[in-house]
């Protein structure tokens, strides 16, 4: 904005670019350090002074993926030899590991929870965006009587507090059997991501030219075959942006995953706490399931941040 | 013309347009009410019983009792005071630390993308697993926030008075960007020739902020301060993991000891009602504040 022109001025901006650099490396310290635990070995992730230079290990991540209860019987040097090399992996990273029945290796809990995650998560973004994008298209092209009501209607759906939801839902769940089952989560999922979709899908349609489907109409398709063939193409970078931003609210949801799910349909957010009980924990395991964790989010922000900014600012804009 | 006739040819060969809009649209309105209304309608029911989730006696109606308890329960009232401190704790921070950040960023800075993106990634995360690691990073004995500041052994999250403020802080760092991002939005859109006037007018920097950027940022940051109000107003993940403090005890953790916890059903009903009104009243000042701002 301001021509630098002045020393004083050049002076000024410079002040303001460290000041800019300090505050980013502030923000990004916490999530360094959560990344760089996760690689260290247990006995460096609780120095004073804290451990910077250290060789990566993944020995956290394997304790993560196996399950950590008493060892029956350490492996003899025999045993060791003979056993495959994911088995001698488990040996030298997590100290303790049951071999139950012939060798064989435990998973811990976080897989299953990691896959339930991706499941819900996926799912109840197709859901929303799918049923999103037809919504929006409907408003944007149509009349539709009392349009703001109805509008206003489906964002008030959003302002809810979950756990004034999750009661009811808690007990509809209980009398129909959806509790603790995936599709309990995904239409949570869905019916709490659709009213930003069809907001943030609308913006998208509203800018793509209504004369483009009209020409098609007048070369003979038809309503349907005009949206599918001409407006999904053009709004497929809205329908991307709106996709990641219904995907990381699903995958990053708690407090309806903690309440409407125990042990068969639990996500990932309220597994990974439930892990650190009291006394003596191994914050490497819990870094090394919290980074694989915040992977995907990083890097679907990384990939589609300039469509992120846009439909950040935008989507908050227009509500 | 064209637009009516292609639309009534293209009627003839497949479905009519309305047929088609009320396929698009119905679906995802009955949804929401199946899902969204018709729940609420029937926790309205209980919120008037002693029904409790936990046993199979059935519900007794009782009235407004449990909006009169409610109501004269001093507990509850500490509750909304904890909630209230948090919020106003927690959005002023981002505020600060936001627009701060968008200031500065507003200037001539090389990598501008690349930061702006760097900083989006803390509220991409979610808020239980970023109370988990800040539990670490406030740890008293090998934190690293202790290590950095030299303050030794403090307690952020085992003392009381303490508690509150370090899940304010929390919050502060996951949600700045969001209030830097739209008041860079803001500040982009700024006019530059009225800085230009204010230059050749030898208008201090205090005079030019004051009088032009801020008035003219003013409605969205007021958006990204409701917002950010009405988010704190429903926080349950960020405080619940990061302490179990009678003093970080915001409402949505109190519904949801008494709901899931005590399994008192029927009262909790009844508080998620007074929760909802107390949103709905929010929501009221902010949809008021939004027509204003489209009158501008």
């Amino acid at each position: 904005m301001a021509q630098v022109t002045t020393r004083s001025e050049r002076a000024l901006n410079r002040v303001a670019i460290a000041s800019v650099l300090v505050i980013t490396l502030i923000f990004l310290a916490p999530i360094y350090w959560i990344t760089s635990t996760a690689f260290k070995p247990r006995n460096l992730s609780t120095t004073i002074p804290p451990t910077v230079m250290f060789t990566p290990e993944i020995s956290p991540f394997v304790k993560l993926f196996t399950k950590r209860s008493q060892l029956r019987t350490q492996p003899t040097a025999e045993e060791y030899e003979a056993a495959p090399w994911w088995e001698r992996l488990v040996f030298d990273g997590g100290e303790k590991v049951t071999r139950s029945g012939k060798g064989e290796i435990q998973l811990s809990g976080y897989p299953s929870r990691f896959m339930n995650s991706l499941i819900v998560a996926i799912t109840s973004t197709v859901l929303a965006v799918g049923m999103g994008t037809f919504t929006a298209y409907g408003f944007s092209r149509f009349r539709v009587k009392g349009e703001a009501d109805l509008l206003f209607f489906i964002l008030s759906t959003r302002m809810l507090p979950p756990v004034v939801v999750a009661i009811p839902m808690f007990l509809m769940y209980r009398v129909v059997g959806l509790n603790d089952t995936h599709w309990g989560l995904i239409i949570l999922y869905t019916a709490f991501n659709l009213s930003f979709s069809v907001w943030l899908m609308k913006g998208f349609i509203d800018e793509i030219p209504k004369e483009y489907e009209e020409a098609a109409l007048v070369d003979g398709y038809t309503r349907m075959q005009a949206f599918f063939k001409i407006v999904i193409p053009e709004a497929a970078t809205g329908i991307a942006a709106t996709a990641v931003f219904c995907f990381i609210t699903a995958w990053n949801e708690y407090a309806f995953a903690l309440i409407m799910t125990n042990r068969r349909a639990q996500t990932a957010p309220p597994f990974i706490p439930s892990q650190v009980g009291s006394g003596l924990q191994d914050w490497t395991v819990i870094a090394s399931g919290t980074f694989l964790f915040l992977l995907p989010v990083a890097i679907f922000t990384f990939l589609l941040r300039n469509h992120l900014l846009r439909g950040m600012s935008f989507g908050a804009i227009r509500k | 013309m064209t637009s009516l006739d292609a639309s009534t040819r293209a009627a003839a060969r497949g479905m009519s347009d309305i047929k088609i809009r009320n396929l698009f649209i119905i679906p995802t309105i009955l949804f929401l009410i199946i899902f969204n209304i018709f729940p609420l309608i029937y926790s309205l029911g209980y919120s008037f019983t002693d029904f409790r989730a936990s046993s199979n006696a059935p519900a007794n109606f009782v009235g407004l009792q449990n909006y009169r308890e409610l109501l004269s329960d001093p507990f509850i009232w500490n509750n909304f005071a904890i909630t209230a401190k948090y919020v106003i704790v927690s959005v002023t921070g981002q505020v600060i630390v936001g627009f701060g950040t968008a200031m500065l960023l507003n200037r001539d800075i090389p990598f501008k993308g690349l930061l702006t993106t760097l900083l989006l990634l803390p509220m991409m995360l979610s808020m239980a697993v970023v109370g988990l690691f800040w539990k670490l990073l406030y740890d008293p004995s090998f934190g690293i926030i202790n290590y950095a500041l030299g303050l030794g052994t403090f307690e952020w999250l085992s003392n009381p008075d303490m508690a509150l403020y370090a899940v304010a802080l929390t919050d502060i760092w996951m949600w700045s960007p969001f209030v830097m991002l739209l008041s860079l939005a803001g500040l982009s859109a700024v006019p530059k020739h009225l800085y230009e006037a204010a230059a050749i007018d030898r208008a201090g920097p205090f005079y030019t902020f004051f009088r032009i950027t801020l008035p003219l940022v003013a409605p969205i940051l007021m958006i990204a301060i409701i917002f950010r109000t009405m988010e704190a107003f429903k926080t349950f993940d960020l405080a619940y993991i990061l302490t179990s403090q009678p003093t970080t005890e915001v409402i949505s953790i109190r519904l949801y000891k008494m709901a899931f916890q005590e399994w008192q059903t029927g009262r909790s009903c009844a508080l998620a009602y007074i929760v909802l009104i107390m949103v709905l009243a929010i929501t009221n000042i902010y949809v008021k504040y939004l027509n204003k701002v489209k009158e501008r």
